[in-house]
């Protein structure tokens, strides 16, 4: 199966079908970044590696964006058409955490601490299909 | 010891919306007030610091003042733009560079959220195009974060909001000057929640003016000259949780409102429980209340009981944001900061009218928050 039309592929790397979050780490001091930098605020450092995030985390804090962005988003979406969305920071397992789209937009569904899993969600439909960005979405277990 | 610096000009042109006038025209309405109150001329001033976000250049108010020739520094930081050009006014008094400096901001925002574009703030364009870059998911975010760490709950997140609107119907230069019923804002529209439409500040218009000099000749000018005993500007640090932050180092660190807190008392030589009136960055209720811990005005936690015993109240131990803050003031980027000196100002001189606070307050103190993670701090004393 082809991969998804993404925003950002440098975000995404594919094992098999399965969507994994990349960033980089610091070669001097190991800290680690998303997106991927080329230097290091903590350390100052200029070598950094690219560093596979990995796929799953638990939710750490989250809101539910409950008007249409002005530019520069660019959903395509109308006041009439727009659909809230969930956001949140997701505690990675080396503990960084990534804002991210969240699936789910219910607050009765979004707690501190549930399990979250990565997911690719369209967000923006163009003449030649959608685009994809990343999403966290429940999962069973951590 | 560098010499002290005074405030001996206030000047203030009321936030809102003014459709007829531009950002920079109520600049000048500002700044001329505040030489007025300074009982001095325009020509006189040896150098000026100013700010504004979207109304243009603040050297261009020299073609409403005057073309005298003068150092004019424009200042963009943010929402801390104020407090930075206090900031560097107050280095250059001290340094002997000026015998008076001038601090102006003004702005004049389009109306609703404020749009930033990543470029401009180092980031990727994905980060804006996907819906991930605003300020309000920012102050959500980090008020529900805290909220569960600290056991704060909504109510204090609406009392906030409820103080600042009552606040802003004794003060005649507010913007909204209606009070709010507890029920009206816990059930207003949800914007970001936990923060909802009346929890949150709005961009506006408006323009504010300092005018400083050495304290030892500041009566000349002013009878009632106010101290600048501290004006500090921190940035962030790694690890601290700012906006526009794709993510979060797994160790944090204070935010930079800590840091300049500290060093603001460690420079006046106070501490928190000696201030008798204060302003907080209260872009939204969440804010207001991470803030006052952060400034050493209180534990972590304990503002949920502050709040609802009535302390951060006018007649309150802790009175904060007594002209209704940005809440009810709203927030032109450029004036903001310096609206929250004017009224610690007016606090101190004891002309606040229906909203001043009881006693003979002798210390104040004001803090500003901004992006990407600059923090500005007075503490200002009679």
């Amino acid at each position: 199966m082809p991969h998804p039309v993404l925003a950002s592929p440098d975000l995404i790397r594919f094992e098999g079908d399965t969507p994994h979050l990349v960033g980089s780490r610091c070669d001097e001091c190991g800290e680690l970044y998303f997106p991927a930098t080329d230097s290091c605020t903590r350390c100052t450092a200029t070598r950094m590696s690219p560093h596979d995030l990995g796929r799953r985390g638990t939710l750490w804090s989250w809101t539910i964006q409950g008007f249409l962005p002005k530019a520069p988003y660019d959903s395509g979406e109308t006041p009439e058409t727009f659909r809230p969305y969930g956001v949140g920071y997701v505690q990675m397992e080396s503990g960084l955490k990534v804002e991210s789209r969240l699936t789910v937009a219910d607050e009765t569904q979004l707690q501190i601490g549930m399990p979250l899993e990565l997911t690719l969600i369209p967000y923006r439909t163009t003449g030649d299909g959608e685009v994809f960005t990343f999403a966290f979405r429940p999962s069973a277990s951590a | 010891m560098a010499q002290d610096v005074a405030i001996i000009g206030i000047g203030l042109h009321p936030f809102g919306r003014h459709d007829t006038l531009t950002g920079r025209a109520q600049g000048a309405i500002a700044l001329r007030a505040a030489l007025k109150d300074a009982g001095i001329g325009w020509e006189s001033v040896g150098i000026a610091y100013g700010g504004s976000h979207d109304a243009g250049n603040a050297d261009a108010l020299c073609n409403d003042l005057g073309l005298t020739g003068l150092p004019f520094i424009n200042v963009a930081n943010g929402c801390a733009t104020g407090g930075s050009a206090l900031a560097s006014a107050v280095a250059a008094i001290r340094s002997g560079s000026a015998e008076f400096a001038v601090a102006v901001g003004f702005d004049k925002h389009p109306r609703g959220a404020f749009n930033p574009h990543p470029r401009d703030w180092g980031l990727p364009d994905w980060y804006g195009e996907t819906g991930l870059m605003l300020t309000t998911q920012f102050f959500a975010l980090k008020t529900r974060r805290y909220m569960h760490e600290h056991g704060i709950t909504e109510d204090s997140l609406v009392r906030v909001a409820q103080r600042a609107f009552r606040n802003g119907a004794l003060n005649p230069q507010a913007w909204r000057r209606r009070e709010m019923s507890y029920a009206e804002i816990a059930e207003s529209m949800p914007v970001n929640l936990p923060l909802r439409q009346y929890m949150f500040c709005n961009p506006a218009e408006g323009g504010a003016a300092l005018v400083l000099c050495p304290a030892e000749v500041a009566k000349r000018y002013h009878p009632k000259p106010i101290i600048v005993k501290a004006a500090v500007v921190r940035t962030r640090h790694h690890g601290s949780f700012e906006v526009f932050s794709p993510a979060l180092a797994a160790q944090q660190a204070p935010a930079p409102t800590v840091t300049a807190s500290r060093a603001a008392f460690e420079q006046a030589g106070v501490g928190p429980r000696d201030i008798d009136v204060l302003q907080l960055q209260d872009t939204d209720s969440g804010s207001e209340i991470i803030h006052m811990a952060e400034n050493g005005f209180c534990e972590h936690g304990e503002q949920e009981r502050l709040l609802r015993d009535g302390e951060t109240e006018i007649g309150g131990r802790l009175p904060i944001n007594t002209d209704g803050g940005c809440l009810a003031n709203g927030e032109p980027i450029g004036a903001s900061g310096l609206r929250q000196v004017i009224e610690i100002c007016t606090q101190l001189r004891q002309e606040a009218g229906a909203r001043q606070v009881p006693g003979t307050p002798r210390l104040g103190y004001t803090h500003v928050y901004g992006a990407p993670g600059v923090s500005g701090v007075t503490i200002l004393q009679r």
